[in-house]
């Protein structure tokens, strides 16, 4: 199943920043909610999302129910070795999530 | 180069003109509901990677190559490029095995059942979305163009008539919104031409991909009528008025509405 699609320029200039893009299809459900028969839904959102660049953390969020549902992170990070980016998120239900991409330095 | 793209855009309309029938909607008029939408949600839209619908064409990318009982979509239709592109734009038609009109959703159930052995997908199920919205994808970019001769007519008409006749307790037909007042604003929507060739769309309303069936019984439910269920018959006619409707408009599957 495709939970999540990420986007990375295939080559990066060493020392400088390149994009990376991830899109994570997720319910973000906010707990605020009731289903059809009136019962409480409750609030599963994903907790917490990171990167590792080389096995380095480049960037970690703390996500809360005010993001919407296939939630999108955009952000840049500097071009040091190629290597793996490993992505990596749990959600309120402990369900793990994983992708990865490889970049190429030049 | 201005002349030769006017004479292009008239070798373009032939077909349609070709056709002689008459049309709701001039073809110069027509509009797709992207062009309705906000800024930020036409940029969604033209974005294939922001645009959340793609997670669903992946997925039924993945479904399409999945065996069920030793046969998947791919065994019989091969590469999808090449051999359903098109289809979401002669969709709905006349299917003569079941002797009705289908949709898309209908037709890929229909193959499941009669080739897979399969039981079919529960409408708006992800898997029919998934798949659908993958079969849509394939056709991105080419004009409506439905059939409504032959065993497709009596559906037309019945789809005409729903289209036209007053419903519910707001006593309002869908030509109230979408052809006399479209453009204009309700509440904080504009008001579209009511044209179906986003979808299966990702809708941020519903927080993912929704049918055409489901945006026309949210109309339903709008105007204070009784919903037609999904799958039932009267849905059927009203997308193939619609698609006609529309023809002449590029498909845009998944496109991205409020």
């Amino acid at each position: 199943m495709a939970d999540s699609r990420v986007s990375v320029a295939p080559q990066a200039r060493r020392g400088e920043p390149f994009e990376v893009r991830i899109s994570i299809r997720h319910p973000m459900e906010t707990g605020y909610r009731t289903n059809e028969s009136g019962e409480h839904v409750p609030r599963n959102v994903i907790r917490r999302f990171s990167c590792r660049y080389n096995g380095t953390p480049v960037f970690a969020v703390r996500v809360t129910s005010g993001i919407a549902a296939n939630p999108y992170f955009r952000f840049f990070v500097t071009a040091r070795e190629s290597g793996p980016l490993e992505f990596e998120w749990i959600d309120d239900a402990g369900v793990r999530g994983e992708a990865r991409a490889e970049v190429k330095v030049t | 180069m201005l002349r030769r793209r006017a004479a292009l855009a008239v070798a373009a309309l032939i077909p349609f003109l070709a056709g002689a029938q008459e049309r709701v909607v001039p073809i110069d008029k027509l509009r797709s509901g992207v062009e309705f939408a906000g800024a930020d949600v036409r940029a969604m839209q033209a974005d294939d990677f922001a645009n959340p619908g793609f997670l669903w064409v992946e997925r039924g990318e993945a479904l399409w190559r999945e065996a069920v009982a030793g046969k998947s979509c791919a065994s019989c239709h091969g590469d999808a490029a090449m051999s359903v592109r098109g289809v979401a734009a002669r969709h709905p038609a006349f299917d003569r095995a079941s002797g009705t009109v289908v949709d898309l959703e209908g037709r890929i159930n229909a193959c499941r059942v009669r080739n897979q052995g399969a039981q079919p997908f529960e409408r708006e199920s992800e898997e029919l979305l998934a798949l659908t919205a993958y079969v849509a994808t394939q056709s991105r970019g080419m004009p409506m163009a439905v059939s409504i001769d032959g065993p497709a007519r009596a559906s037309f008409e019945r789809g005409r008539a729903l289209y036209t006749a007053r419903h519910g307790q707001m006593n309002l037909a869908c030509t109230q919104c979408h052809e006399q007042s479209s453009g204009k604003r309700l509440y904080a929507e504009t008001l579209s031409q009511g044209h179906g060739t986003a979808f299966p769309a990702y809708r941020l309303e519903w927080q993912g991909v929704g049918s055409l069936q489901r945006r026309i019984r949210a109309c339903f439910y709008g105007i204070r009528a009784e919903m037609p269920r999904p799958g039932a018959p009267e849905l059927t006619d009203l997308e193939l008025y619609l698609a006609w409707r529309a023809q002449g408009l590029p498909i845009e599957a998944p496109g991205v509405r409020r």
